[in-house]
């Protein structure tokens, strides 16, 4: 029978070290995602292993993990899409971890809280709906599509060096409201990411595009909200 | 013991939809959610949500009125017809709503809210932001929720309702990341924790929808409504059973067999690929069984080719990458192999319009609800719309009752909700010290026993065979083994415990499917292929005994349109 080899991080404060890796083998099929692996060990092998899991479809954003690595989504990756040998598993990096490949996501979603990430609104609703043109939807096409899975924050250099940097993920779902035609939060929302900590702490190092499983470009969004922040701040121009 | 007066378990659309209602009217509100709320279950929904806005040229003289009958007739007359009104009439300002709050609708060149037609749909009227529209509103629905500053929980797994003398007053909820168990009391308890699709082997859910506040209100002594119905939804990847929605039939993809054909003319001649779930799925599976699957293989095509890369890109991006990175096809260039596969619970708790179930205290909104507004079939795009219209119902009903002062005066909670984690925790410990059995065995035989047995053809014999094995597994489960008592993130913990109500709801599926000798919607036995409305066009309640579930019946409100044989 065909088999695929882990390696993978485990962690336990309570142990000595805390850190260190277990190798198990599991029996391979063609539709084997790494997600499956880890389950097929937490069955068989050893009962304690803990990781993150929601949807099993790439759209909660629950499973992202450092698979050799590389940034991915754990359901996403399919065995037989990675190189022959013994597949390395460990938890997004720079990120403290709670237990194997849980990490702690608190400042993480504290951060995108911040932003104010829902639509600021003063008129009056309209009894329809708000009219919005195919053109100025297709802005918002890249950044709705953010599952939050954390992959580009725990890749940002910048995030590594500085804890108060809200980091890619909250940035680019800023700028999906900011860029959003119906959105009139004006100066309310601008203070929170046109200062150190926001777009101006982006050295456009630009590791969030290569680590996010969603293809999507923190970076680009990023620059263009330096763009609003300028247009509004100095120009006063609030679209 | 942690103290709000409202506590709803999962932060999904029903449930945040809920919070937010009631954080409105005043009511201190808590969400228990498994999952960080915008990973939640809703996300997984794609094809769209249903309201009559008539904004389609081919839907200009849409009404609620015919969004309603659509809907009953797509139930097969199970549904209750006053809360297919509501669920249609909210429907309009319900989806106004959000987009008001946000929602990235996909839009026609005026700036109208673009619809695309649906199954089991007499007119184009599922509004849809490309082909992920769950992902989009649950998006919507969290963020107004942050924005109302609703207290969320986050990652904590709920196992069991605090009830004092028979008015629910609180859950027990395990704390994944720090560890231990915390009574969450209070005046009343919303559940809106999702479907048990994960009771069957070939679902398209999450893995976490495995009807844990289903078994909870069951066990509590609450009545499950019209569970043996168990929609199958066409089209699933055939490897991974992962949802291609069925917007894709609805922007003009086909069903192809072996032969090459489009066999739907041959089952729904007018309506072809784009006939109710129930029906297509039948179809699709009676194709295989005769050997017309591909290859003469368990398999059919959903062929998208004809439509073009750019419709494809534009109307269906989302399915398009899960088919490449699931099934290594890419739907631009070859047809997508799929298969019918679990989809959704039509029953569950069983409520009143306003999401109110016969324990005080207790109300129930989403999948995890019986209102019943897709009785024995749930038409495409009504599950979105359901969370929204009924989870709102409910979180009102429920601040409705906090503010007229409860059932009636709590007794001392304290010591109820101590009793509460101390009896889990003894649960708990008896499965570590005492048990033998594997669990993981155990639930990789039960959700193959109801593939098997409880799938989109059953008859007498089968089931009762399917019903033996799950009694079996059900006496096993009584004696797993938890092998792992680490406090922080314990998966075998989680999975070992909510394994015991899966076995008790797929219980009620099989015995409900067994006793009602008819096939409607859904519920199709080969021994009993026709309708038998004067014998059973009632509601199935379950009630939980200890040897297996005790059943009764209620009849189904009509009154509006007489039951008719359904043609499409």
């Amino acid at each position: 029978m065909p088999e695929a080899k882990f390696r993978i991080q485990r962690y336990d404060p309570e142990r000595t070290p805390p850190t260190w890796h277990e190798e198990y083998t599991v029996p391979y099929e063609e539709s084997l995602s790494v997600l499956d692996a880890l389950f097929y060990i937490q069955e068989h092998f050893d009962a304690s292993l803990s990781f993150r899991y929601c949807c099993r479809a790439a759209v909660c954003g629950s499973c992202a993990m450092y698979i050799n690595g590389r940034y991915r989504l754990a359901c996403q990756t399919n065995v037989r899409h990675l190189a022959a040998g013994t597949i390395t598993v460990e938890p997004l990096p720079h990120m403290p971890v709670v237990t194997d490949l849980v990490c702690d996501m608190d400042d993480f979603f504290a951060k995108f809280e911040y932003v104010k990430p829902w639509l600021i609104r003063n008129s009056q609703d309209p009894e329809k709906e708000i009219p919005q043109t195919p053109k100025e939807r297709a802005k918002l096409d890249m950044p709705i599509d953010c599952i939050l899975c954390g992959a580009c924050y725990s890749s940002c250099p910048s995030v590594w060096g500085d804890k108060n940097y809200l980091g890619p993920a909250a940035l680019l779902n800023c700028y999906r409201f900011e860029v959003d035609s119906r959105d009139e939060a004006g100066r309310e929302r601008l203070p929170l990411f046109d200062n150190e900590n926001g777009v101006y702490r982006c050295h456009t190092i630009t590791n969030c595009i290569e680590a996010c499983p969603k293809e999507l470009n923190p970076t680009e969004a990023i620059q263009r909200l330096k763009g609003v922040a300028v247009r509004r701040r100095i120009l006063g121009r609030w679209k | 013991m942690i103290r709000h007066e409202l506590i709803i378990v999962g932060g999904g659309l029903a449930g945040m939809r809920a919070a937010i209602e009631a954080k409105k009217r005043g009511v201190d509100v808590a969400v228990l959610s498994q999952v960080y709320p915008t990973r939640s279950h809703s996300s997984a929904a794609q094809g769209g949500i249903n309201a009559a806005l008539a904004n389609n040229p081919e839907g200009h003289d849409d009404t609620p009125e015919k969004h309603a009958f659509d809907t009953v007739k797509g139930s097969d007359y199970l549904a209750d017809q006053d809360a297919a009104f509501i669920l249609t009439t909210e429907a309009v300002p319900a989806v106004y709503q959000m987009e008001h709050w946000g929602c990235p609708f996909s839009r026609y060149d005026d700036g109208r809210i673009a619809q695309r037609p649906f199954g089991g749909a007499g007119f184009p009227r599922t509004c849809y932001g490309a082909d992920k529209t769950g992902h989009y509103l649950l998006r919507t629905v969290v963020e107004q929720g942050l924005r109302h500053e609703v207290t969320i929980y986050v990652e904590r797994f709920v196992l069991s309702l605090i009830v004092d003398d028979g008015v629910c007053r609180g859950v027990v909820a395990y704390d994944m990341v720090r560890g231990g168990f915390e009574a969450f009391v209070g005046e009343a308890v919303i559940m809106a924790t999702g479907g048990a699709g994960r009771t069957y082997s070939n679902t398209t859910n999450s893995l976490i929808s495995t009807g844990g506040g289903i078994a909870m209100a069951y066990r509590a002594g609450v009545p499950l409504k019209d569970m043996e119905f168990v929609q199958f939804h066409p089209t699933g990847l055939l490897t991974t059973n992962i949802l291609m929605t069925e917007g894709a039939r609805g922007e003009g993809g086909y069903l192809i067999n072996d032969l090459g054909e489009r066999f739907m003319a041959k089952y729904a001649p007018k309506a072809m690929e784009l006939a109710p779930r129930d029906i297509t799925a039948r179809a699709i599976q009676t194709e295989i069984n005769e050997g017309r699957g591909i290859g003469g293989k368990g398999y059919v095509y959903l062929d998208l080719r004809h439509l073009g890369a750019q419709k494809i890109q534009e109307r269906l991006p989302g399915i398009r990458d899960l088919a490449i990175h699931f099934e290594d096809v890419d739907p631009v260039y070859e047809p997508i192999p799929i298969v019918p596969s679990q989809h959704y619970t039509m029953g569950g708790i069983d409520t009143d319009n306003n999401g109110a179930t016969p324990m005080p205290g207790l109300y129930a909104a989403g999948e995890c609800a019986c209102v019943s507004v897709h009785g024995s079939n749930r038409l495409g795009g009504n599950s979105l719309l359901e969370t929204i219209v009924f989870g709102r119902r409910a979180g009102d009903a429920a601040a409705d009752f906090i503010k007229g002062g409860g059932a009636k005066p709590a007794g001392d909670l304290q010591r109820v909700a101590g009793e509460a984690i101390k009896a889990v925790e003894s649960r708990i410990t008896k499965l570590a010290h005492d048990g033998s059995e594997d669990p993981y065995a155990i639930r990789s035989e039960m959700t193959a026993t109801m593939k098997e047995h409880f799938g989109i053809f059953r008859d007498e014999e089968s089931m009762k065979v399917g019903l033996d094995k799950l009694r079996s597994l059900k006496e096993r489960a009584q004696n797993m083994k938890l092998r792992h008592t680490g406090s922080v993130f314990n998966l075998d913990m989680i999975r070992t415990t909510e394994l015991e109500g899966m076995v008790d709801l797929a219980l009620t599926i099989a015995t409900g499917a067994l006793a009602r000798q008819e096939s409607r919607g859904s519920h199709a036995r080969t021994d009993y292929p026709t309708r038998d409305d004067a014998g059973w066009l009632k509601h199935t309640l379950a009630y939980y005994g200890p040897d297996g579930p005790r059943l009764d019946y209620k009849p189904v409100t009509l009154g509006m349109f007489e039951p008719q044989e359904r043609k499409y």
